[in-house]
């Protein structure tokens, strides 16, 4: 029998390697490679070896990174962003464009490359990765061309430091780079240890197309090297990686007033309603935990799907499972290629244990040779298992039931992470909902693992924060427009029992205000202040004032339109008291806390969502969500000016909050209250305690049921470091005039509220069928 | 090849009513199946060459002639070159069948003599099927008669747009009936359909009605096979599979007309129903102008030369 014969027979696919000679020529030529800095390849100084871990075999020698060449690096950086930005947009968008342009002729070389050092599949980094590097840099030529129409008053932060991983090497550093330099700002960026070269094969399209040195400095080297970085002289810390690390970085930036996005772990749920189309969401899986080789920190890597189809979906899902290719990584058939290290698969193995050990069943997901794991899935496994509550990053997905659609959002948010979700309804109503309840920073519904540089990408809860993507990303590499800023009085140490007699009239007791309700304090002590005595708070009465402020989640739900009745009412009643007010402060501050009132009533149904030009057939919706509690540590000047400034644009979004007022001078806010309780300010909305703001804040801050500080003030730090227990944001809103212009506007919208991308694929009749476009 | 036949089942219309399908994620699927798979060299050749077993090499024009006729089923009999065959050491090869109308099956029968190669023929009022049924039914016992093989009816499209699901299984099950011992393709004109629920419920019906295989188009609706559409129909065959354990074979038409469609059809066979739905038995394509194509491609493969049509003998 002839070999044609044979095939016709067995109709197997066979080899289908993609050549390889190329990038290798290509490496051989320049290796071992030195650091990219100031626009000059350096010579290499201490050396590892990348290697290709489908084989093992090393690819190139890199440098490890010192101190010292992070430092040189942020150098050329520093020397460079001042011409950079002083560039116009067009001449700045001509570079991006260039970039881009010059990734598409590199495609096949770059994917090779991308494919050599991390292992994943051809025809991922062909059709996927490469071509969103370019869609990334093409999308931000057009944001530096737009820069000064669209963000007016902002400039660039300065020098960026950008730290990326390696699941995704050359699009995660598309991801950093590209709004980075559109914005104004330079970059030193140093890419995985695992993964280098492609960050290496970008330097050399810097050189070809004449980027100005010391725009783009890459240094490479492992953690040792962006801790390096992270320490280093610069403007901003951009980091994608795990929570571990970015929970670190965050310690490490504490205080320092330099700017912060972290993109972390993920274990996104993805739910199966019984109205599904199962093949498709089976092909939602595919494209989820085990695309990438699971290495996605957004996969959908929870699956939980209705009780009434789960039988018939696992089926489906365990067929489909079995046809997955895992192989060769160069092979254009290969579906599941190679584990990026065996450090990594180690990981991998040893958490699908401890899943196993607590009692899962794991169907499929068995190791091979070298760093090959078969794709798989975690069943019969409970919400407290390791598996089901680790980040696994590889290609094994849990696989769990639920009842009803509540119990569904219940599962799909009890996780620690926020970075993803997506949804499997063919019920527009149904699957809508439940992309507003789950909380992540993406929601694809129907889809999964779909990216574009139009929409903004980025966590809730330990996943991080900050976005890449958009209009929202290109925020986070610039810097609002300069505040004057007004100095505050330290307050003063609480003296208990010192306070002046109030003197004539009826005397009054001021009291924390929680969940609606004036309530004393747990500590039954006072201390005092201008004007009399307040109530000294304590640990628990910030928190019982959480978790008022935790039960008052409807009043998100009421709407723009509902909030802004409510924020009139209080302007309206303010305005009715507005002696009293300013007998307690002055003209000044009362004008200025009905003005904030009626101000960000205005915004309540105002600050809206956008709909992106991402992909044809698909509508993505940019959405401005609450973060649901935030605390809020007032100014210790112009206490009713102040917390009407940070308290009104927090509520208008349908925030809830427990504000800190002015330590030294908060009685004004026992009259405030009154106006609250007569406004039909639902109880729990805003909670006040009064006390020790250093004190107060930092359990405020390492609460883990608070979503986001702010912090207006010195001290700092230890609030920044106390946050990083659930990785919230914290803002610290310059002390100003409070009473003035600069103290409302569209910042405290922003920074009230955090996105999330819902992505929702349509279409009636299959493409050439018939539709109108 | 062996004999067997869908018995199909009584009509059970909860086996489809609640099917769902996501248009865009079937879209989504259909693109990326091609790019998921790759062949190259003597694997291309071998699943061009199987590409070609399958072909229900097919004339359904105004004009066809027993002459023409004739020329079709000589090429059915000898599709590639024999020197080219050769050269690959695959020693006897045909297309799946020839495929006419009516009035053409005797001319194909004798043409085709003892070649084995089945002749199909079009019946009931292809291909619009809007005659009364009892002349459909009586033009597939002509056919029968005529000595074809297989018969492709076509379906009612009224009854999938109307949603008279008794009304197409049994008009279904009677021209089946018709058939007699000869095995049957349902025809669904899925461009009229449009929608791919219409597509999967109809298809449902089809296979419940005894269909042995389902297939796309008639060649003469707006759109003709597409990826989407058949990708749609193979998990029906799937899914009816699962619930009775018959097997039934699949056959696009009118939309394959380069290799690289004969050998992204195929991928999408190998990987939504597998390895035995690659063969002529469960897979058939029906195609005029694809074996020119393929035949080119396979000429290239043997020589190292880019081939010309006009050096090729033409159907």
């Amino acid at each position: 029998m002839s070999r044609v014969s044979e095939i016709m027979d067995s109709m197997e696919y066979g080899p289908s390697v993609e050549d390889s000679s190329a990038a290798r020529d290509w490496l051989k030529a320049r290796a071992p490679f030195g650091h990219f800095i100031g626009g000059k390849v350096t010579k290499p100084g201490q050396t590892f070896a990348t290697r290709d871990p489908s084989t093992g075999e090393a690819l190139a020698k890199v440098t490890q990174g010192s101190a010292e060449d992070v430092a040189q690096a942020v150098r050329a950086a520093r020397r460079a962003q001042p011409k950079w930005a002083a560039l116009s947009g067009t001449e700045r968008a001509r570079y991006l464009y260039a970039i881009a342009r010059h990734v598409q002729k590199r495609e096949r070389i770059l994917s090779v490359l991308e494919t050599l050092d991390n292992g994943k599949p051809i025809r991922e980094s062909r059709d996927i990765d490469i071509p969103l590097v370019a869609r990334h840099f093409y999308h931000h030529a057009g944001w530096a061309e737009l820069r000064d129409t669209a963000f007016p008053g902002h400039a660039p932060l300065g020098v960026c430091g950008q730290i990326i991983p390696w699941n995704f090497p050359l699009l995660m550093l598309a991801w950093k780079i590209a709004p980075a330099l559109a914005a104004g700002n330079t970059v030193v960026l140093k890419p995985a240890e695992y993964t280098p070269l492609t960050a290496l094969a970008f330097a050399e399209i810097c050189q070809q197309i004449g980027l100005p040195a010391g725009v783009v400095n890459i240094v490479t080297g492992d953690g040792e090297t962006g801790a390096a970085l992270v320490a280093a002289q610069v403007d901003k810390i951009a980091f994608t990686g795990s929570t571990e690390v970015g929970r670190a970085i965050a310690g490490a930036m504490a205080g320092s007033g330099r700017a912060l996005t972290l993109e972390l772990g993920g274990k996104s749920p993805f739910i199966v309603m019984e109205d599904a189309d199962l093949d498709a969401a089976v092909e939602g899986v595919v494209d989820s935990i085990w695309f990438n080789q699971g290495e996605v920190c957004c996969a959908g890597s929870r699956i939980l799907v209705a009780e009434a189809v789960s039988d018939r979906f696992e089926a489906l899902l365990r067929a489909r499972m079995e046809r997955l290719r895992p192989g060769p990584p160069l092979d254009k058939s290969t579906d599941i290629g190679a584990i990026v290290d065996p450090v990594q698969k180690d990981r991998i193995l040893s958490i699908c244990k401890a899943a196993t050990d607590a009692g899962a069943e794991l169907i499929g997901g068995q190791p091979g040779e070298g760093c090959f794991i078969a794709p798989g899935y975690l069943r019969n496994i409970a919400p407290g298992n390791p598996g089901m509550e680790q980040e696994i990053f590889g290609p094994i997905a849990t696989l769990s039931t639920f009842r009803t659609a509540d119990e569904a959002i219940s599962l799909a948010n009890n996780t620690r992470y926020g970075l993803a979700g997506s949804v499997w309804s063919e019920s527009a109503s149904v699957a809508t909902d439940i992309a507003a309840q789950v909380k992540a920073g993406v929601l694809w519904i129907n889809c999964a693992n779909a990216f574009d540089a139009a929409a903004p990408f980025g966590g809730y809860r330990e996943s991080g924060f900050g976005r890449e993507g958009g209009r929202a990303g290109m925020l986070d590499y610039l810097a609002e427009p300069k505040i004057k800023s007004a100095g505050e009085a330290a307050p003063k140490a609480p003296v208990v029992m010192d306070g002046a007699e109030q003197g004539g009239g009826l005397d009054r007791t001021a009291k924390h205000y929680i969940g609606g309700a004036q309530k004393r304090p747990d500590g039954g002590v006072m201390y005092g202040v201008a004007g009399g005595l307040a109530p000294l708070g304590n640990r628990k009465d910030i928190r019982n004032a959480v978790e008022a402020a935790a039960k008052a989640g409807k009043w998100a739900a009421m709407g723009g339109h509902g909030r802004a009745q409510v924020l009139y009412y209080i302007a309206e009643n303010l305005a009715a008291r507005a002696e009293d007010f300013t007998r307690r402060t002055s003209r000044a501050e009362t004008d200025a806390a009905i003005a904030r009132a009626f101000h960000y009533a205005a915004w309540a149904d105002k600050f809206d969502g956008t709909n992106v030009q991402a992909r044809p057939g698909h509508l993505v919706n940019v959405i401005p969500e609450p973060f649901g509690v935030i605390g809020i540590a007032c100014p210790n000047m112009q206490p009713l000016a102040g917390f009407m400034s940070l308290v009104m644009p927090a509520i208008a979004m349908g925030n809830c909050v427990v504000a800190i007022p002015a330590q030294d001078d908060p009685l004004a806010l026992a009259d405030l209250y009154q106006v609250f309780d007569t406004s039909d300010l639902p109880a729990g909305v805003v909670n006040i305690v009064t006390g020790s703001k250093p004190d107060l804040a930092q359990v405020l801050a390492a609460h883990d049921a608070v979503a986001a500080m702010w912090y207006a003030g010195a001290g700092l730090e230890a609030v920044e470091l106390a946050a990083g227990g659930n990785l919230k944001p914290v803002w610290s809103p310059v002390n100003r005039d409070w009473t003035g212009a600069e103290a409302q506007g569209e910042e405290f919208l922003r920074r009230a509220t955090r996105t999330k991308t819902v992505w929702l694929p349509y279409g009636a009749l299959p493409a050439g069928a018939g539709t109108a476009y | 090849m062996s004999d067997h036949r869908n018995p199909g089942t009584d009509l059970r219309i909860e086996g489809f009513a609640d099917i769902r399908i996501n248009t865009p994620a079937a879209l989504r699927r259909a693109a990326t199946l091609p790019v998921r798979r790759s062949l190259k060299k003597d694997h291309q050749a071998a699943w061009l060459l199987n590409a070609v077993r399958c072909i229900d090499l097919t004339t359904l024009a105004g004009d066809d002639t027993e002459d023409r006729v004739a020329r079709l089923c000589a090429k059915a009999r000898q599709p590639v070159a024999a020197e080219l065959l050769q050269a690959m050491g695959v020693p006897h090869l045909t297309t799946g069948a020839v495929c006419v109308y009516p009035t053409m099956v005797a001319a194909a029968k004798r043409a085709l003599g003892n070649s084995g190669i089945p002749v199909a023929s079009v019946a009931t009022g292809f291909p619009a099927g809007l005659m009364p049924l009892d002349l459909r039914l009586a033009e597939i016992r002509h056919a029968v008669d005529q000595g074809a093989d297989e018969i492709d009816i076509v379906i009612t499209r009224a009854h999938v747009l109307r949603a008279e699901w008794t009304a197409l299984y049994d008009e279904i099950r009677a021209m089946r009936d018709a058939c007699g011992p000869v095995r049957m393709k349902t025809i669904l004109a899925t461009g009229d359909l449009k929608s791919l629920e219409n597509v999967a419920r109809a298809s449902h019906v089809a296979m419940q009605a005894g269909a042995d295989w389902i297939k796309t188009s008639t060649g003469k609706e707006g759109v003709n096979a597409t990826l989407p559409v058949s990708l749609v129909m193979c998990r029906a065959i799937r899914d009816y599979r699962t619930l009775t354990g018959h097997r039934v074979g699949f056959k696009p038409a009118g939309g394959l007309r380069t290799a690289r469609d004969a050998i992204d059809w195929q991928v999408l066979m190998a990987e939504e129903l597998g390895r035995d739905w690659l063969s002529p038995d469960l897979f058939r394509i029906g195609a005029s102008s694809l074996l020119g194509d393929i035949e080119r491609q396979i000429s290239h493969h043997v020589t190292g030369r880019y081939a010309a049509g006009h050096r090729q003998a033409i159907a």
